[in-house]
């Protein structure tokens, strides 16, 4: 079992960091990102109810699919792709080590 | 004109809670919200939601906590102006402020709290380039006077329930109507999604989902608005072009008072929650200072402190004593 993961994030500006992140704190990647200060408000908390974490995954791995709340919030989002999710419904977790994701622009 | 004691910029949970415990305090309130309803959040956001740390409820749903809240400030008798985004605010003597809001009311008070949460809530824009041009040309967020649209030919842009509603709406009045969505299965009320999939069943409306709109075009006007469906660019004639993909909070106009800001945020002393400007304080969710946590808990317990120093603001030669309600009981203002 691993206690850290790695995911790999590309910023607005292009820029990539690679974040460690734990998987015994029931975090969310959007959680990640603020913890690490990247540019993500992250309005409503958590709740799949904002889209201002909005975020594209590149690498293949097997995420949960995203919920019909995650899809009607996708709605109201801009810029949205095949690969868009909103990064609070991905859950930190061992499967999604070396996770690679992109920050959608904001409007 | 409106004049009060303290006069709360938004009526969110901490907004509606500042009335409470200024009430004990025999201070008058008046709240300004850009939303049509109180709550704020609450209320636009999540109102199904359950909340788990509001102390002695173990669960309680968001829209009730707002009903509770309402219930609890009743006997203070609070005055509102809903539906105005407080615009600026002035200072006219030692003592006063006057707010404007932008549909021109204008309230006096001694003391602005601002506990306006994410900011106010505004139409999210979609980011095609140069839709700024034509707003109030043929573009509109929002459907305030249907009948402009009476023999018009519409787009409207959404998934949602205010997009299914207005098609639906003005389906009965528009000379042409289309509805553009990014996928082919609608949030929304069951029953407008079927009432939709009839109408365009029946060809009263034109019904394109897999689309986004992608450019607009026009000269003075707005004409045309160019639909990506399935990956092709696909040219639509209209007069109006009515994007409805909700509401987002944005920090507004308060970013201009003055206030020194910090990520979005308004500054405050932790010491009674005013800011750098004497007599105007920040409370709830809007603020930031060390160790701030965006919990509705907190923001009670800020605006709590908050009026405590209003108190002295407004009435500088009296003293204050702290009484506990279990002690003394409430009572109402007029």
């Amino acid at each position: 079992m691993k206690d850290i993961i790695q995911i790999k994030v590309k910023d607005r500006e292009g820029v990539e960091h690679e974040l460690e992140a734990p998987t015994d704190m029931a975090m969310n990647l959007m959680e990640v990102f603020k913890a690490h200060e990247l540019p993500v408000e992250g309005t409503c908390g958590g709740m799949a109810l904002c889209a201002s974490c909005h975020c594209y995954v590149h690498s293949d791995h097997e995420l949960q699919s995203a919920s019909e709340d995650e899809e009607d919030m996708l709605d109201q989002a801009f810029f949205v792709e095949d690969n868009s999710r909103l990064s609070c419904q991905i859950r930190i977790e061992e499967s999604i080590d070396g996770l690679e994701v992109e920050l959608a622009p904001v409007s | 004109m409106i004049e009060t004691d303290i006069l709360i910029v938004g009526a969110g949970p901490v907004g509606l809670f500042t009335v409470f415990e200024a009430g004990l305090l025999k201070l008058k309130c008046h709240l300004v919200d850009a939303l049509p309803q109180v709550g704020g959040q609450l209320s636009e956001i999540y109102p199904k939601k359950p909340i788990y740390d509001i102390p002695g409820y173990p669960s309680v749903l968001a829209g009730d906590l707002v009903d509770n809240l309402m219930e609890q400030i009743k006997p203070f008798n609070p005055s509102f102006t809903l539906g105005e985004r407080a615009e600026s605010i002035e200072k006219i003597d030692d003592k006063y402020y006057l707010l404007k809001t932008n549909r021109g009311t204008v309230i006096k008070a001694p003391v602005i709290a601002i506990a306006g949460g994410l900011g106010s809530f505004e139409p999210r824009k979609p980011p095609i380039e140069g839709l700024e041009k034509y707003e109030g040309k043929g573009v509109e967020y929002m459907v305030k006077d249907p009948d402009m649209f009476a023999d018009k030919k519409l787009l409207i842009a959404g998934g949602g329930d205010s997009a299914l509603d207005w098609t639906i709406e003005l389906s009965k009045i528009a000379k042409e109507i289309t509805l553009i969505h990014r996928r082919t299965s609608f949030r929304g009320a069951l029953d407008s999604v079927e009432q939709v999939m009839e109408l365009a069943k029946k060809g009263k409306i034109n019904l394109i989902t897999n689309a986004q709109a992608v450019d607009v075009s026009g000269e003075d006007h707005i004409r045309s608005v160019g639909v990506k469906v399935d990956g092709e660019l696909k040219q639509i004639d209209i007069d109006y072009f009515i994007p409805l993909f909700g509401l987002s909070p944005k920090l507004g106009p308060v970013a201009e008072w003055g206030l020194n800001i910090n990520r979005s945020a308004i500054e405050v002393n932790t010491l009674d929650y005013s800011t750098n400007v004497p007599g105007v304080y920040a409370i709830g969710d809007i603020n930031t200072y060390e160790g701030k946590l965006k919990l509705i808990l907190c923001g009670f317990h800020e605006a709590t402190l908050m009026v405590q120093s209003a108190f002295k603001r407004i009435y500088p030669d009296q003293k204050l004593s702290f009484k506990y309600t279990t002690v003394t009981g409430i009572e109402g203002l007029s």
